[in-house]
């Protein structure tokens, strides 16, 4: 699904460059669960958002479900991450005047959705992600989990290739983390293809896989056994 | 097509509904400025209509010519010669200047402005009598309040009836007093009333106060023989009154053996240039008030520009997500522009029924006033010419605010504080 092959990035600081991701080799695989950690400043949101096409790469090639991705203008970089990616932040990142269900329809929106499936659709996410109830609501009235859950909704709902969330638990408390945590395993039971990036071992372990950052390359990559989220809620 | 896209309106009110009362002041400038625009349009056209209304029923293309004395002595005639026309003349004139529609021939009892008494009854009125055909109507309309005006079969008989004017009708009979069909007598000659005029409020020739009576029969009554005081001319619309003007002089001082040198021989006075002058001075008006209603308005439309620039700021990362979600940059420039075009025609169509609904107030306060203003509205090309503009500037310096938020990248609207 993702294939990516010694992948460069560095930012300009005034005269000098702050070479940030130095070689990334990385692959994943279609139905993976992935945890991405390392220290603050590793790299993480970087490689993150260069796969999100949020950013753009410097040096390496980077392939999504086969389709190249390089040169892209504004204009396709949109369509692109319309089609093939769904984002979750640590922040949620609702937009705060629009409601529960609004917010999960806004990228069927932009995918010329008609109205009525779209409405369709954003119901049946909330509902996945159990805030039927909820869906009239402004995210100022929902609590931080409800708040994370609509956001995956939101990712979810254009049916995305692969779904990217930095640090998606990384302002909720333990519990509700967890229940996040059993929301994203959920979809991933149903084959979708998932990148987490954290700082906590225990969320890392919940994924099938964790791939560590140092200093702007992998220094480990290993399989680990699913701890199930369910178990702790 | 996105114009019927019910869900880009509804962003697009969704967002300017959530912040009312900056929404609000936003559109005040423009507001203002429609009204400024508006208020003005309709005043300057008020004017010109005030002004046409003064003017109506005075054919605007038209001269008056008279006689007057000799400045400059002439083949063997010495200077200060009484000039006298013959009623001969209007036939000559007319017949060598085909631009001319209508010459109505005109004689005064008494030298020019001088009264006659009129009486009735023991009543008297110092009155103005003219000696006229028929065709003067057409060059200074009368408004008949009874009867009639002089006919072609007064002048054909010689007929001993006349016009009197309201003055005229007040000094001589009693209020609501009949009149019509009444004799009144000038000079010893007896003439019955046929018609009363009223005054047309407005540009006066004759005086308030003046009897009119057929041409004809004043040569008889009053033995004028073959005397004309002056002539009132309407010329052809297409054609310029002043040439019209030189011509008649010159036939006329031909005739009469004037000087061609002499200026002051026969008196003339050319109502179009009342007119041009008085309709170059309202166009004027009128392009000043929409030059000052134009800027005005820009000022406005850029007061929103301005608030929309600091709304894009504050909603970085509103914009930010969106574009993660896939909204390309044009459709978040669209929706920047449509933004301020809807602020825009909201505030101008707020600005626009105010001002509508003051310039009734005015027409209402003014009405039957002395003030020359006359029907203070906007015209439907007006309106939509200012409306227009108004969308077209409001795009335009829209498209700036549109710009700086396609310039937000989605990574650096996103970026964690
Ligand atoms: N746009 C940018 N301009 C300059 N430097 C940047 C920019 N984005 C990131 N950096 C720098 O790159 C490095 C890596 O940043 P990144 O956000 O990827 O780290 P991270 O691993 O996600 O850290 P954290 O766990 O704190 O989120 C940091 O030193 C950061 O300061
Ligand atoms: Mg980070």
């Amino acid at each position: 699904m993702i294939e990516i092959k010694n992948l460069h990035k560095s930012y300009k600081m005034g005269s000098n460059a702050l070479h940030v991701l130095k070689g990334i080799d990385f692959s994943v695989k279609e139905g993976e669960l992935v945890a991405i950690m390392g220290s603050s400043g590793s790299g993480k949101s970087t490689l993150l958002n260069i796969i999100g096409m949020l950013d753009t790469l410097d040096e390496g090639s980077y392939t999504l479900d086969g389709v190249p991705i390089k040169d892209l203008n504004e204009t396709k970089a949109a369509n692109y991450r319309n089609k093939f990616l769904g984002f979750v932040f640590q922040s949620f990142n609702l937009i705060n005047y629009k409601n529960a269900m609004e917010n999960v329809a806004l990228p069927l929106y932009y995918q010329k959705v008609g109205r009525k499936e779209r409405q369709e659709k954003a119901m049946k996410y909330l509902e996945q992600v159990g805030l039927k109830e909820w869906a009239t609501h402004l995210p100022s009235e929902l609590s931080g989990g409800q708040k994370q859950r609509v956001a995956i909704a939101r990712a979810m709902a254009a049916e995305p290739k692969v779904l990217l969330a930095d640090e998606p638990t990384g302002a909720l408390d333990s519990t509700t983390s967890y229940e996040v945590m059993d929301l994203i395993q959920k979809i991933n039971d149903e084959g979708n293809t998932i990148l987490v990036v954290t700082h906590e071992e225990d969320i890392a372990h919940m994924c099938k896989r964790i791939v560590h950052l140092k200093d702007g390359v992998i220094v480990e990559d290993k399989k680990v056994k699913q701890v199930r989220a369910k178990n702790y809620v | 097509m996105w114009i019927f896209d019910r869900d880009l309106w509804g962003e697009i009110f969704n967002t300017l509904g959530k912040n009312m009362l900056r929404t609000f002041l936003t559109m005040i400038g423009v507001i203002l400025a429609m009204l400024i625009l508006i208020l003005l349009l309709g005043g300057s056209n008020g004017l010109s209509n005030g002004f046409n209304k003064i003017f109506e029923g005075t054919a605007s293309n038209s001269l008056f010519v008279w006689s007057q004395r000799t400045s400059e002595p002439y083949k063997g005639f010495e200077r200060g010669r009484r000039i006298r026309f013959k009623i001969e003349d209007a036939e000559i004139i007319k017949k060598q200047i085909p631009e001319i529609e209508v010459l109505a021939p005109r004689i005064e009892l008494g030298s020019h402005r001088d009264v006659v008494t009129v009486y009735r009854r023991g009543r008297k009125s110092g009155s103005a009598v003219y000696g006229d055909y028929p065709e003067i109507d057409n060059i200074t309309k009368k408004k008949l309040v009874e009867g009639r005006f002089l006919n072609q079969s007064d002048i054909d008989d010689s007929k001993k009836v006349c016009v009197i004017g309201e003055e005229t009708y007040k000094l001589l009979f009693d209020k609501g007093e009949k009149a019509v069909g009444e004799d009144i007598r000038i000079n010893g000659v007896f003439f019955r009333i046929v018609g009363i005029y009223k005054p047309n409020n407005n540009i006066n020739i004759d005086g308030e106060n003046a009897v009119f009576i057929p041409f004809s029969t004043f040569q008889k009554a009053f033995n004028s023989g073959d005397r004309m005081g002056w002539m009132a001319i309407a010329v052809d619309p297409d054609t310029k009154v002043a040439v019209v003007e030189s011509k008649i002089k010159k036939i006329l001082k031909a005739k009469y053996d004037i000087s061609p040198k002499d200026e002051r021989a026969i008196g003339s006075f050319d109502m179009s240039e009342v007119f041009n002058s008085i309709s170059a001075f309202t166009t004027v008006l009128k392009g000043f008030s929409f030059f000052v209603g134009i800027f005005t308005l820009l000022a406005g439309v850029i007061a929103i520009s301005n608030i929309l620039l600091i709304t894009v700021k504050e909603r970085t990362k509103e914009i930010g997500v969106r574009r993660a979600l896939g909204a390309t940059p044009k459709v978040v420039r669209r929706q920047i522009v449509l933004e301020a075009i809807v602020l825009t025609t909201f505030a101008g169509l707020i600005g626009f029924t105010i001002s509508v609904g003051a310039l009734a107030l005015i027409e209402i306060a003014l009405s039957g006033g002395d003030v020359p203003i006359d029907n203070p509205m906007i015209n439907i090309p007006q309106f939509t010419v200012s409306f227009l503009l108004m969308v077209a500037l409001s795009t335009l310096i829209g498209l700036i605010p549109a710009n700086r938020a396609v310039k937000i990248k989605p990574i650096d609207a996103l970026r964690e504080e």
